[in-house]
């Protein structure tokens, strides 16, 4: 293959990134399964690979895509008589769409239905069936456009292993007879939450790496943020949705500052504050406000969004009625992601650490450790309460969590208890703690520097 | 993306119809996760330059005379590829109509280190 070869062939592949979502989404409504809809969009894919490169990307890429796919389908059923029948009213409705639908490839379907399929297609490869593995593997791979050897690469696994979790997690869906469909109302928050899960958990692969020796893992952040800003603009009715897009814009604003030019990890006290993007921390500001605009608009009594008038959809009505009815007088309360926001707003709105408005941070903990009663939190809470009233007050907390055996195996129960023995001048027991930590931690760059810790207290 | 209109080949503004049309697609690179930031630039009237040469840095009312190249607004988008950021440009251009000759040059960020 020559270069001009080349370049077209990822010219193509760009706009199937693009489009694969949507794509996918409106397949697997017409054919009712989801491994069946991929299959006919990777068709889609080799005819445009096939097609553009001498004709040109068409006007709407989208729409042949979606075009040839259908047609797909109707040539499958047509060819198979096993697919004719099980899926014989699509075959009915396909062999009527392509009759009217014949010449030039391109006709563009109604924005509001494309949209609830793709939010059907968020809620199916989020679903509680599948194990969170393969929740996260199927999200990336249908809603964030990424190859099954990107997302290996990203998670630092054999593409095999990949492949394997998409393959189960598309055949549980259908032995499970999971319905192509929007959440009903009970089941709306438990199912979001999921969702939110998915998109955090691969946030924070990306921030703070398990596994290899690198901090960091940009790409992986930035493809969460995307989703999340999808998730976004799909639900605007839905607090935490922005809670969540703000937390992560605010967590991206300091990627640049996190990692030293020799790729050892900086805490968020030592950072240099001049290398936080200021543009995703302003963009963090800005989700967080809608995030607060949405949590009253939904505990108001007779709240009707602006985005729910424009947005016609019958389904996006139905949604945003449901997400009404779902906010009851105890949700009013800021979510834990609009809380773990308005946090990293906090640090963001300092100019220097010192400058860190602790009093308002612990109280926030508080708030979400009243939400979210996890050990995790708790140890957060301690740092903050220890800012706020001293290394005393912190160790207290911090104490209590060693003395329940809370998080046997986290390396930052050590690490924060060290830094809290520091500032009480136990500079022996610091290092004991740092270098415990150091045995604890998973990632190279993390293990370096609580090491550093630990020798510069004599110890280790 | 740094948005150059050839604007002595170009209509002085846009028209109704492509404030619509861009207005749609800036809406689905929002929607997309896609778009950071975007913005038109003011008249060249309005704009002042700053120059530096010879160590001396002077400031002249209006552009700098010697410019052929004139920057009519930009598109902060945030990709996986310099393809995506390239496809996303070509719609950008596309929604343009036949009236309109403009370069966009797609250009990446530096990342900080």
């Amino acid at each position: 293959m020559d270069e001009a070869d080349e370049r077209a062939r990822r010219a193509v592949e760009a706009v199937w990134r693009i489009e694969a979502p949507r794509l996918v989404a409106g397949l697997t409504r017409l054919v009712g399964d989801l491994g069946l809809a991929e299959d006919l969009a990777q068709d889609a894919l080799v005819a445009a690979l096939e097609q553009w490169p001498d004709d040109g990307v068409p006007h709407n890429p989208g729409a042949w895509l979606m075009t040839v796919g259908k047609r797909r389908a109707v040539d499958l059923i047509r060819r198979d008589q096993n697919y004719a029948r099980k899926l014989e009213q699509v075959a009915r409705d396909l062999e009527t769409a392509e009759q009217t639908a014949e010449g030039e490839p391109g006709q563009a379907a109604d924005a509001p239905e494309i949209e609830d399929d793709l939010l059907r297609l968020v809620f199916i490869a989020c679903h509680p069936v599948l194990t969170p593995q393969a929740r996260t593997a199927l999200t990336l791979r249908l809603l964030g456009g990424l190859t099954t050897a990107e997302i290996a690469r990203a998670y630092l696994v054999p593409e095999a292993t990949i492949a394997q979790r998409i393959v189960r997690a598309k055949r549980t869906l259908a032995e499970r007879e999971v319905p192509f469909e929007l959440p009903e109302r009970q089941e709306l928050a438990e199912r979001l939450a999921s969702v939110l899960e998915v998109i955090y958990l691969i946030f924070n692969e990306g921030y703070t790496a398990t596994a290899g020796e690198a901090w960091v893992r940009p790409a992986l952040c930035e493809d969460a943020v995307r989703l999340a800003r999808v998730l976004a603009g799909l639900m605007p009715g839905e607090s935490e949705v922005h809670g969540l897009v703000a937390l992560l814009e605010l967590q991206s604003s300091r990627l640049g500052a996190r990692t030293a030019a020799d790729g050892t990890a900086v805490l968020l006290g030592d950072q240099d504050r001049g290398r936080w993007n200021r543009m995703f921390i302003l963009r963090g500001f800005a989700a967080l406000a809608r995030s607060d605009a949405a949590r009253k608009e939904a505990a108001a009594p007779h709240g009707s969004s602006r985005s729910d008038e424009v947005r016609k959809g019958r389904a996006a009505q139905a949604r945003a009625a449901q997400a009404r009815a779902a906010a009851s007088a105890s949700e009013r309360a800021p979510g834990p992601y609009a809380l773990q926001a308005a946090i990293a707003a906090a640090h963001a709105r300092a100019l220097t650490a010192e400058e860190t408005d602790w009093r308002t941070i612990a109280r926030l903990y508080d708030a979400l450790a009243a939400q979210l009663p996890t050990p995790v939190v708790e140890l957060n809470r301690a740092v903050a309460v220890s800012r706020a009233d001293g290394p005393g007050a912190g160790l207290a907390l911090v104490d209590r969590l060693v003395a329940a055996d809370a998080l046997p195996h986290y390396h930052l129960l050590p690490a924060v208890r060290a830094d809290l023995l520091v500032r009480l001048g136990r500079a022996d027991e610091a290092g004991t703690e740092y270098l415990r930590a150091a045995e604890l931690a998973g990632n190279g760059a993390e293990r370096t520097l609580l090491l550093e810790r630990a020798r510069t207290l004599g110890a280790g | 993306m740094v948005i150059k209109p050839d604007f002595a080949n170009s209509p002085a503004g846009p028209d109704e119809e492509l404030m619509t049309a861009m207005g749609e697609l800036l809406s689905e690179m929002t929607k997309a996760g896609v778009l950071l930031d975007t913005g038109g630039l003011g008249p060249m009237e309005q704009s002042s330059t700053v120059r530096r040469s010879g160590g001396k840095t002077t400031v002249h009312d209006g552009p700098f005379t010697e410019a052929k190249e004139i920057v009519g607004g930009f598109a902060l988008l945030q990709v996986g590829s310099r393809e995506e950021a390239v496809e996303w440009t070509r719609r950008f251009a596309d929604v343009h109509g036949d009236e309109w000759t403009l370069d966009v040059e797609v250009r990446p960020v530096m990342e900080a280190s």
